[in-house]
């Protein structure tokens, strides 16, 4: 590539910092890790998604040429428990296996070979249990528990209400609606995988495609009963994450794995269908929504109640359901609600954090009333919803008083000036026979970083190196969002320096400082903040020693430029390799932290929760849709894609709209063709040409402007868009396909259930009226 | 079993089984991770290669069919000056279209092939082209953008 002589400082289109290598395909992932003379780890999956474990035969795997180790609970020296707030999760199960996924004994051999063959060869006696199919089957009165809980499968159930919620029965309009989304898969190119290899020293060094390594250090100390000291995680590059590397893959089976390994090096790499078997995926969610406005479309109570199926265990269920309660009138001004919400287990594969986590569901049912709303008044659907859309100093359906960037009344009104938008009357009146047409807006916001209740912090980590460059310890992981190149842009801002003088280190328990996991749109929001105090150090610390250097009385009129630091009067210059050689190691160091700051309201309700709920800071979009429906196959086309988003200001409008178009393809996905089948639990969706991803013959070209308001409490003004755009193409497809004459509540708009609406069948499955 | 095959422009022999997948053969022994694995039956094109000039799919390949082969991985694509990136990759950098980058070495072959055979492909052209190759993060748009910018690129060198 060719030289770039400018600076590429923030609120620049620069290139990716990363991308360079990634094209050459020189990028090492985790998954391209052989360590020499390596062994290859598998786990045996059940097959059965509920039932007692009788009996394990191991000993024709164990004979086998090239077996290594068969392991089975018993080999599990610790309390063999995984998992984030509830420690549900066995790393290996011993009497009961809740999934068909579950992992009942773990195999490491020379070969993949061998592997595969040893795990054929493993005798499993389960004695099977009632399947706990559904949400239904979860809460009848005789179903199986799947966990020993006093409250039956149910994990959780909170309400939050906000004002009066009984006006709802004395509004002018009343509106009754049941909505459903589908389960959905992260679908990431590189499936878990990592490698693992316990040292002389009996340090454990696992390098590994994970969302959390600090994270998984404590997990797998917990789990295994090791010190977390002697555990060393690297974190490189991941081929992908969207929640479903937050959270125990690969780690602890790992770990186990290395543990029985002699000292030699041990890969783990899930394939397609183990990652479809085992992975997390979304939660499925029913809804059902009473929504009361007046005539003139002011809204003015909701009651909802919503039912996550977070599968066999809870990951982050309780949170997930925490944020769709959160979020569960939208970005709107509505004085009265009362969420209810449930998170209930099954014997369904794990739902766990998802881009969206909990808010994806909630934005269809929300964004549908609205619709639904809009038609029963015959009043223009963004006239609606800019006629209800937060400000600041609005309370959110939750109850939390919007003091910082609120940009939703703009987004809406920068697309309602779009001419997508003011042309969609010419453009449905143009639809070719057999098609119908129609146009559909969503307006949806995503509360962004931990919450209430988990501090949300970041250390940030900067070097002057011996020779004289700048390094970047990224204490948080990249999985592809392009976090890392963003802090490298921040630090090439403070520090004037140009992109070649620069370095950059990847999340590492050694050398890396623990800054949290990549998620919940906070990554860049909260290492940033932590990341422009060091660089600032950094600089500060430089013009000092200059100052020394060049015998001045102080580090007053001194700034860097690239490669030096130069006193502006005299011209006077001292080139950062020079000032590296004078400096101790120590003195060339600068470490920084920040905590995000949460609110100090609590709604009514809130407190059933301990963390990750309420938010303070919502980044907010306004999404439009063209949709043509082919009227013989049922088939439901995207034709054009518009997002205005609001996420503060823009540090790179490459990677912003990187975000931007790559959420939304995955919202087209999950509106139109990904669902996760099961039948009686067990997966039939377990390859890419049974779970249905977008191709790019699948999706338009999509158009993405920002909002740019600004976040006084972010980094250069930012706040995390990573989320965001994921909640609202199922709204839009499902506002336009309303429009169009084709009221949609179950998600995906698959052709099948598309032919049934034109056929007039109405998509309402009956459904237990209001509890 | 013994494989004779040129390599990313190099001749190579190769002592392999010969029923071990053509991708494992360039990943594991001979230590080129650029073609990805993301599926292993063929649905994501994360590891496409070229053999003799043509893009296929390494995971559905055996070794034994590398015999006498022109085999060029994505490491091998700019053979002229390996230090410089071809103008498809330079074009993904450039316009974004590399995000988690698992899927672009794949698809970067694709689209390189694409350009070796048409000049100036239009948008659907190009999106038809890179069907069989799969991303998860970047919903195409920059990558079809990459492809056009790259094709321009290329169309002003040869003209």
């Amino acid at each position: 590539m060719k030289t770039l002589s400018f600076i590429e400082d923030i609120g620049r289109r620069s290139p990716r910092f990363d991308a360079p290598d990634k094209a050459r395909g020189k990028e090492k992932f985790a998954s391209d890790l052989y360590p020499e003379n390596l062994l290859w780890a598998g786990a045996l999956r059940a097959g059965i998604p509920h039932g007692e474990i009788r009996s394990i035969i191991v000993d024709r795997a164990l004979s086998m040429a090239g077996v290594h180790a068969v392991l089975t609970r018993k080999d599990v020296p610790g309390p063999n428990r995984q998992g984030f707030v509830y420690w549900d999760m066995p790393v290996l199960c011993g009497k009961k296996v809740r999934h068909a996924g579950d992992a009942v004994a773990l195999v490491i051999a020379e070969t993949r070979e061998i592997l595969a063959k040893a795990l054929e060869s493993i005798q499993v006696d389960i004695s099977p249990l009632p399947v706990v199919d559904s949400i239904d089957a979860a809460l009848s009165d005789q179903a199986p528990k799947v966990h020993d809980l006093t409250t039956g499968n149910l994990l959780k159930a909170a309400t939050i209400t906000k004002g009066d919620p009984a006006v709802l029965a004395t509004c002018d309009i009343l509106l009754e609606e049941y909505f459903s989304t589908p389960v959905q898969e992260h679908a990431y190119l590189e499936t878990e995988n990592g490698v693992a290899r316990l040292d002389k020293e009996g340090i454990l060094h696992l390098i590994v495609s994970t969302q959390a390594p600090f994270r998984d250090r404590l997990e797998i100390a917990r789990a295994l009963g090791l010190d977390p000291g002697k555990i060393h995680i690297t974190a490189p590059y991941l081929g992908g994450g969207f929640g479903g590397k937050d959270g125990a893959t690969v780690q602890c089976l790992l770990a186990l794995a290395a543990l029985h390994a002699k000292g030699r090096p041990v890969k783990m790499w899930w394939d397609r269908e183990e990652s479809m078997v085992a992975g997390y995926k979304r939660h499925a969610a029913r809804m059902h929504y009473c929504l009361g406005a007046k005539k003139d479309g002011e809204l003015v109570a909701l009651k909802c109640e919503i039912d996550y199926d977070t599968g066999a265990y809870a990951h982050l269920g309780v949170e997930i359901m925490a944020l769709g309660l959160e979020h569960a009138a939208g970005p709107y001004r509505i004085p009265n609600m009362e969420a209810k919400g449930r998170c209930i287990y099954t014997n369904n594969p794990i739902a766990g954090a998802f881009r969206g986590f909990g808010v994806a569901q909630v934005s269809f049912a929300f964004e549908g009333m609205m619709d639904r709303l809009a038609l029963k008044l015959n009043m223009d659907p963004l006239a609606l919803r800019r006629k209800n859309a937060l400000i600041r100093g609005d309370k959110n359906c939750a109850d939390i008083t919007m003091t910082h960037s609120t940009g939703m009344a703009e987004c809406l009104l920068r697309l309602a000036d779009h001419y997508l938008w003011t042309d969609r009357g010419k453009w449905v009146a143009a639809a070719p026979r057999f098609k119908r047409r129609g146009v559909g807006i969503s307006a949806v916001f995503n509360g962004m970083g931990y919450g209430h209740g988990l501090p949300d912090y970041a250390v940030a980590k900067v070097r002057l190196t011996q020779s004289g460059t700048i390094r970047v310890y990224n204490g948080v992981s990249d999985m592809g969002q392009g976090n890392a190149s963003t802090f490298v842009q921040m630090a090439v801002e403070i520090l004037c320096q140009d992109r070649e003088n620069m370095e950059l280190v990847q999340p590492d328990t050694d050398r890396t400082h623990p800054s949290g996991s990549s998620s919940a749109g906070r990554t860049t929001y909260t290492y940033g903040n932590a990341l422009i105090k060091a660089c600032t150090a950094l600089r500060d610390k430089l013009c000092n020693r200059a100052a020394l250097m060049l015998l001045m009385d102080d580090a007053r009129g001194f700034a860097m430029v690239p490669g030096a630091v130069r006193h502006l009067a005299t011209g006077k210059e001292i080139s950062l390799a020079a000032l590296a050689a004078i400096m101790h190691p120590e003195d060339r160091l600068c470490v920084a932290d920040h905590l995000m700051v949460t609110t100090p309201e609590m709604p009514q309700g809130g407190e059933a929760f301990s963390l990750g709920f309420p938010h303070l800071i919502y980044p907010f979009a306004a999404h439009l849709a063209r949709v043509e429906v082919d009227e013989l196959t049922g088939g439901v086309c995207v034709k054009d894609y518009l997002a205005f988003t609001d996420g503060g200001r823009v540090l790179n409008p490459q990677t912003f709209e990187q975000q931007v178009q790559g959420a939304v393809a995955q919202g087209i996905g999950y509106a139109l063709c990904e669902a996760v089948q099961t039948t009686q639990s067990l997966i039939s969706t377990r390859d890419l040409s049974t779970y249905i991803l977008p191709t790019s013959l699948d999706l338009p070209d999509i158009q993405s402007h920002c909002v740019e308001t600004i976040e006084h409490s972010g980094p250069f003004g930012m706040k995390g868009i990573g989320e965001v755009g994921l909640n609202g193409p199922l709204p839009a497809i499902g506002s336009a396909l309303i429009h169009a004459g084709l009221p949609m509540n179950r998600a995906p708009f698959t052709p099948e259930r598309i032919l049934a609406a034109l056929q007039g069948q109405a998509d309402k499955k009956k459904e237990p009226p209001c509890r | 079993m013994q494989i004779k095959f040129t390599l990313n422009h190099q001749p190579v022999t190769l002592e392999a089984d010969p029923s071990m997948r053509a991708i494992d053969l360039l990943r594991e022994h001979c230590g080129l991770t650029g073609p990805k694995e993301g599926c292993s039956t063929g649905e994501c094109g994360a590891c496409a290669v070229w053999i003799n000039g043509v893009t296929r799919l390494s995971c559905l390949m055996l070794a034994a069919q590398l015999q006498g082969q022109s085999v060029v991985t994505v490491e091998g694509v700019n053979p002229d000056s390996p230090d410089t990136l071809h103008p498809v990759q330079e074009a993904f950098v450039n316009c974004g279209a590399v995000q988690c980058g698992y899927c672009t070495p794949g698809m970067i072959m694709t689209a390189a092939q694409l350009l070796a055979c048409e000049r100036t492909p239009s948008r659907e052209r190009i999106r038809e082209a890179i069907s069989g190759n799969l991303c998860r993060c970047t919903g195409y748009h920059k990558i079809v953008d990459a492809v056009e910018a790259a094709a321009q690129a290329m169309d002003r060198e040869i003209s």
